[in-house]
């Protein structure tokens, strides 16, 4: 049995806005009869607002509870707003969904994109990473998931695996054959965006510090101490240890495996710690 | 709550739990102990395999081996031909086994072996023309499901046992009878069947416990190497009071057979013509005949099983799709698609699986809710057009 959200729950049970709209602005859909999963989804659009929005949905649980919502959170937006919906907020909206599951909140936001194309939009901020010329390519020819639907669930959702592609966007799922190429795909967008998000040296720092307060100074709480960011020079982080942290034999071990380690995974694997 | 799902697991029967509590608090010795304590245990050792040889009708008792599932008598039964004759590389199977099998052979590819997998029609039934034409003087093993787990659907097992041992007498039979166990008569000798396996679970007795019977002109290498139990073919000290819970789940099993092919098979075909005849968009993905009598197999379409199967759990009501969604595997059901189900069917097939502890009640609860649910399902598809096209055909 599926781990859902009680809200996934009340939109499968209760989905608002079902229907269509007959003389609807703008119209998109995704998925198909074959994956067993299509939606679509139909926009009133006036003064650049979306004024209506009505869905029909052939899936499961997850699916008619991603599309539900994702009609809820567009009636009265304007369409710029609209534009910066992410799979990732329709999952955050449902209260979160398995990871198995993730993939219908995918599908939403490829039904959006496509009525937003077909309402003549030219918006290209999911593209910037894009090469163009692969981007209608199909990789995974099972379920016909293109390049593009991969490298935005990536880019959204910060997947690193094949596995995670998989549960996102199908591709990879049935055969198997096309999981060489997704870890290809994965591997290119990783490199791209290590060479196009260089940080300046003020944004990096402000990152740095950053991770220190939200993620590991309350960690370093629980157990009585705390942490705070000295210096930066390069790659070596210069940081002091407070409270229980600073008398603790183990804090090497603390340094080490956690502060460096967590610093490492968001940010770049040269990052040196150091205490003073 | 309405349990419509006996073909993944079922309850085990109180009269199973009673015969078993004795050998967990009582007779709780070793039955290979040389003390006065572990008779009663030995005994009751002895005694089940006689209560599987009759269940099964075996013709010694030395032909039935215990195991802890299903999946462990298979493995037994596949890998222990195949490990005592390496000579041999041919394998050939069906494309709609149990998983726990298919696995199994796809591993066994990867290792060198060639394994030919028989399709079947669009009703679910075998064909043996292919399967006739598939066996050579290298084939090991044929393995073949006695009932398909997913549709019910009855392989003729001793049609198929002529025809292996006209065409090559050395090779071997393993028989998947998991499904088929406490549904319909079992007789190894009569279908001249070399192996078969059960599993306990599926007839009232508790998880964890399974039987296998090879013939006594079938050697095995055995899997679990270890101690001298089960005449050296299975290592582990005994489970005696699985075992004792199993042998009383055969007999209780054996004793209502009758009620089985009769009264269950009644409410199932209750079940499967109220449906299909109260919603439109309902079709049965079997034939009619040729199955055991308490599953049915209907597919409902352009909706999903998944959500079909959410609502019904809300009622309380238990049954499995064959759907990608709810597998977790994003592939439908193998089985659905060997028998060329269409794509507007198969992700919206509900597998409803009845047992002997089945009500007419709670069917008539089933038929009268299905109905309320599938349409507020296909209210909701992207296939008005093809929905109402369906419904004009059905309803002239």
């Amino acid at each position: 049995m599926w781990d859902y959200s009680e809200k996934v729950m009340d939109h499968y049970r209760n989905p608002r806005n079902v229907g269509k709209i007959d003389n609807a602005d703008a119209v998109g859909s995704a998925g198909s009869l074959a994956c067993g999963d299509q939606l679509k989804i139909y926009l009133k659009i006036e003064n650049n607002v979306v004024t209506d929005a009505k869905f029909q949905t052939f899936g499961c649980g997850s699916a008619v509870a991603s599309s539900s919502i994702l009609t809820e959170m567009i009636i009265g937006k304007t369409l710029d707003e609209v534009r910066k919906i992410t799979n990732k907020d329709i999952a955050d909206q449902l209260g979160g969904l398995p990871p198995e599951k993730m993939h219908c909140s995918v599908m939403g936001y490829e039904a959006l994109e496509d009525a937003l194309k077909g309402y003549g939009d030219d918006y290209q901020d999911l593209d910037d990473l894009r090469e163009p010329e692969k981007a209608e390519k199909i990789v995974c020819t099972c379920f016909g998931v293109t390049e593009n639907v991969i490298w935005d669930a990536i880019k959204q959702n910060g997947l690193k695996t094949v596995e995670e592609v998989t549960n996102y966007t199908k591709a990879g799922g049935a055969c198997g054959k096309c999981k060489g190429l997704i870890k290809d795909i994965i591997d290119t967008y990783y490199a791209k965006e290590k060479t196009e998000n260089q940080l300046s040296p003020t944004q990096r720092i402000l990152k740095i510090n950053n991770i220190i307060e939200t993620q590991i100074s309350p960690e370093l709480q629980k157990d009585g101490g705390d942490i705070n960011l000295v210096d930066i020079q390069g790659n070596k982080v210069y940081v002091k240890l407070h409270g229980k942290c600073s008398s603790c034999k183990n804090a090497t071990l603390t340094i080490k495996r956690f502060v460096e380690q967590t610093l490492r995974t968001a940010m770049d694997e040269d990052i040196e710690v150091i205490e003073i | 709550m309405i349990y419509l799902d006996n073909n993944a697991t079922t309850k085990v029967d109180e009269k199973v739990l009673e015969a078993m509590m004795p050998y967990f608090k009582e007779e709780y010795a070793n039955p290979s102990s040389i003390y006065n304590f572990s008779k009663k245990a030995s005994n009751a050792l002895k005694e089940s395999r006689g209560v599987l040889k009759d269940f099964l009708n075996a013709k010694d008792e030395k032909e039935i081996i215990f195991t802890s599932c299903g999946s462990e008598s298979a493995n037994t039964a596949i890998k222990g031909v195949l490990n005592y004759n390496k000579a041999k590389k041919h394998i050939i199977t069906t494309k709609v086994e149990h998983p726990c099998v298919l696995n199994l052979y796809q591993t066994l590819e990867k290792q060198g072996y060639k394994v030919d997998y028989i399709g079947v029609n669009s009703n679910g039934d075998l064909d043996l023309e292919q399967l006739e034409a598939a066996i050579n003087s290298d084939t090991a093993l044929v393995s073949v499901m006695w009932a398909n787990n997913e549709t019910g659907v009855i392989f003729p097992i001793k049609k198929i046992s002529e025809i292996i041992k006209s065409k090559n007498p050395e090779t071997k039979f393993f028989v998947d009878a998991v499904q088929a166990a406490g549904k319909i008569p079992l007789d190894v000798q009569d279908m001249g069947i070399d192996m078969l396996g059960i599993s306990g679970h599926k007839f009232h007795a508790p998880k964890g416990v399974g039987a296998l019977y090879v013939n006594s002109k079938t050697l095995i290498t055995p899997l679990i190497v270890g101690g001298h139990q089960e005449r050296g073919k299975r290592a582990g000290t005994e489970n005696v009071p699985y075992i004792v819970g199993m042998a009383k789940a055969a007999e209780l099993a054996q004793d209502a057979l009758k009620y089985e092919t009769t009264e269950v098979k009644r409410l199932r075909d209750k079940l499967e013509t109220t449906l299909l005849k109260r919603i439109y968009n309902a079709r049965l993905n079997t034939g009619v005949s040729n199955r055991v009598p308490n599953t049915t197999n209907i597919g409902f379409e352009y909706v999903e099983g998944e959500l079909i199967l959410l609502h019904m759990s809300d009622l309380g009501i238990c049954a499995s799709s064959g759907s990608a969604c709810t597998s977790g595997s994003l592939e439908p059901s193998h089985v659905l698609r060997a028998m060329n189900v269409p794509f507007t069917a198969i992700h919206g097939s509900i597998r409803f699986s009845l047992s002997r502890f089945t009500t007419e009640k709670e069917i008539d609860y089933v038929c009268e809710k299905m109905p309320q649910i599938i349409e507020k399902i296909t209210a909701i598809s992207p296939y008005q057009d093809e929905l109402a096209a369906l419904k004009a055909l059905k309803t002239k």
